[in-house]
């Protein structure tokens, strides 16, 4: 009896030292998230209720920030251009993605080659400089109007027009294509053969194995994509920026929401509103997320 | 060129694929390669081309040959472009540093020890691994000004030696787990702790998982506008990204050559790491998605 309590002391000491050790490993971390996130994520749903332009101290006001984003029309104008973008670029990256992953996945030759051309763009395509190849490609004396012009059509300004700027940055985002490339091609990489071997003995062919193996044992990989990659797509930024050079332009037709938040908060240090955008960001990410893991358990196929 | 061939093993064409298919598939992926990477060529062809010709030459084999665009874009904001260079780099090597310390202290709790609270805490990292910044920027704007942060490199730096970038916590997590136990239990024996084992048997193990993060460090810091706009105002303290976005500003529509060069110098370092570590970057990249 005395031993067996005896023993189990010794066991929880034990159990409680290593939570001691773990806690310190996680110290850092812990202090990160909770100075660098936790923290500033109640902060920001303070000051959303209040006006403060950082040079006097956070004047409370109730709903009115949350009041003036119903009446703002900018803001829904940036809404409806974020959504457009989203739900639009991201399925027509994945579609290219999950396409040359097939392509590429039944042992072709060179296939190194091939997955680093694809894949160098989605590296490169965050960073100012390649927003500021696109502005050259898509403006009026660009690249694609060059070439339009070798086969006879004259091109607009594509960038400069309101109709077609946000279609440019979709196009940028197309490019980037290579980092789920590479995701589906390792999930491809793990179906087994067998699964295959076993359908064309049966008789199935090419069109049915992908319709029937592939695409259900993908499912997990897709929905990894789709979750990452439209968090992604919500938070682009730096290429709608500087084709616009700042504005969002023209007509607001490339404001996304994040450009709209960046003017608010950074532009014209409205803090208060601008903590209420984040704010809502935060839900819509938080609701389409949780949207996605509902509608997940009709499509997603976990094995067994 | 050499390693891209021999980094991973060709596999075989499929026997069932008939030649005829196999070409046309072939032609289907090199056009398709070629219309991506047609625009990072024509830039780099473009940039030793003189401006007006920029305007109507869409080819990719330069018609002149004039590194013009270099000297003079170089020395054509208010410092010369190295020192954009050095504060990109500083900023970027001192993220390394810190993710790889911060994010594999706390890999290896989550892989190795057992704790109260362990669940939650890693759905928290989870949680806040997808965590948008624009969310969080403006309470660290008002925390940073009223430390005084604002123009100084620490609102980039010190939040990475505080693991706020959790990928980098799950990449190292997944990777931790992938390690035989066995290792760390017969160091146990031997009567090493656990800081010993971390630092003696993980971390050098791991060397892949840390190779990973510190590329896509590297690349993302690189990379980044957003904060380094909003926190770096002062020129003197501009990195790449920002000072050639106010190259453009200022007069980049006239001067789209020497815009063009500067672009592609600060290209450069990420085209550089790619074909050094891309099999980390690949390998890394697709271990994210598999469970």
């Amino acid at each position: 009896m005395s031993d067996r309590t005896g023993s189990r002391t010794i066991r929880s000491g034990l159990r409680r030292r290593e939570s001691r050790v773990a806690y310190g490993f996680l110290a850092p971390w812990i202090v990160g998230m909770v100075v660098f996130t936790i923290g500033p994520i109640l902060a920001s749903l303070y000051l959303s209720f209040t006006d403060y332009t950082l040079l006097s101290p956070p004047e409370w006001r109730g709903l009115e920030n949350y009041q003036r984003m119903l009446a703002d029309s900018r803001l829904h104008k940036s809404l409806l251009v974020t959504f457009q973008y989203v739900f639009v670029s991201v399925p027509v990256q994945l579609a290219l993605a999950l396409g040359l992953a097939m392509l590429l996945n039944r042992g072709v030759r060179g296939l190194p080659i091939y997955r680093s051309v694809y894949y160098l763009p989605s590296l490169l395509a965050g960073s100012v400089s390649i927003a500021i190849l696109w502005r050259q490609i898509f403006g009026s004396e660009g690249l694609v109007n060059q070439l339009l012009a070798k086969v006879g059509v004259e091109g607009v300004s594509w960038v400069s027009h309101p109709d077609f700027a946000l279609g440019t940055l979709v196009v940028l985002n197309a490019w980037t294509f290579g980092a789920p490339m590479v995701i589906f091609l390792a999930g491809l990489r793990q179906i087994p053969s067998m699964y295959y071997e076993a359908a064309s003995v049966d008789g199935a062919g090419a069109v049915s194995q992908f319709f029937r193996i592939t695409i259900p044992l993908l499912t997990p990989i897709i929905f990894f994509n789709l979750i990452l990659q439209m968090i992604g797509a919500f938070q682009s930024f730096t290429q709608a920026f500087v084709v616009s050079g700042g504005s969002g332009g023209p007509a607001d037709s490339t404001l996304l929401y994040t450009l709209y938040l960046y003017e608010r908060g950074f532009g014209s240090f409205e803090m208060g509103y601008a903590s209420a955008l984040a704010w809502t960001l935060l839900v819509i990410i938080a609701v389409l997320t949780g949207v996605n893991f509902l509608f997940a358990k009709r499509w997603v196929f976990y094995g067994d | 060129m050499t390693d891209l061939t021999t980094s991973a093993p060709a596999r075989p064409a499929t026997r069932a694929d008939p030649p005829a298919r196999r070409i046309t598939k072939h032609t289907l992926l090199i056009v398709f390669g070629v219309v991506m990477i047609y625009p990072l060529l024509w830039m780099v062809s473009s940039s030793v081309k003189p401006t007006e010709v920029i305007f109507r030459d869409p080819s990719i084999w330069p018609s002149q040959f004039d590194l013009g665009n270099y000297t003079a874009g170089w020395t054509a904001l208010e410092h010369p472009f190295q020192h954009y260079l050095w504060n990109s780099a500083v900023i970027a090597i001192a993220s390394i540093v810190g993710n790889l310390l911060s994010c594999s202290l706390a890999a290896y709790a989550f892989a190795r020890l057992e704790f109260r609270g362990r669940r939650i805490l890693f759905a928290a990292m989870l949680a806040t691994m997808m965590l948008p910044i624009h969310v969080l920027i403006v309470p660290q704007y008002v925390l940073f000004s009223q430390l005084d942060w604002i123009n100084t490199s620490l609102p980039l730096i010190v939040p990475k030696f505080l693991a706020t970038d959790a990928f980098f916590i799950f990449l190292m997590v997944q990777f931790i787990r992938s390690l035989p136990r066995e290792l760390d239990e017969a160091a146990r024996m031997d009567g090493c702790g656990h800081v010993r084992i971390y630092w003696r048997i993980i971390m050098p193990l791991s060397v892949p998982a840390l190779a990973t993060s510190a590329l896509f460090t590297f690349i993302w810091t690189w990379n980044d506008f957003f904060s380094q706009l909003i926190f770096l105002t002062n020129p003197d303290l501009y990195t790449v990204p920002v000072a050639l976005r106010s190259f453009m500003d200022g007069q980049g529509e006239t001067a789209w050559g020497q815009l063009f060069a500067m672009s592609i110098v600060g290209l450069a370092p990420i085209f550089g790491f790619f074909l050094a570590g891309q099999r980390y970057l690949t390998q890394g990249l697709a271990t994210t998605g598999l469970k």
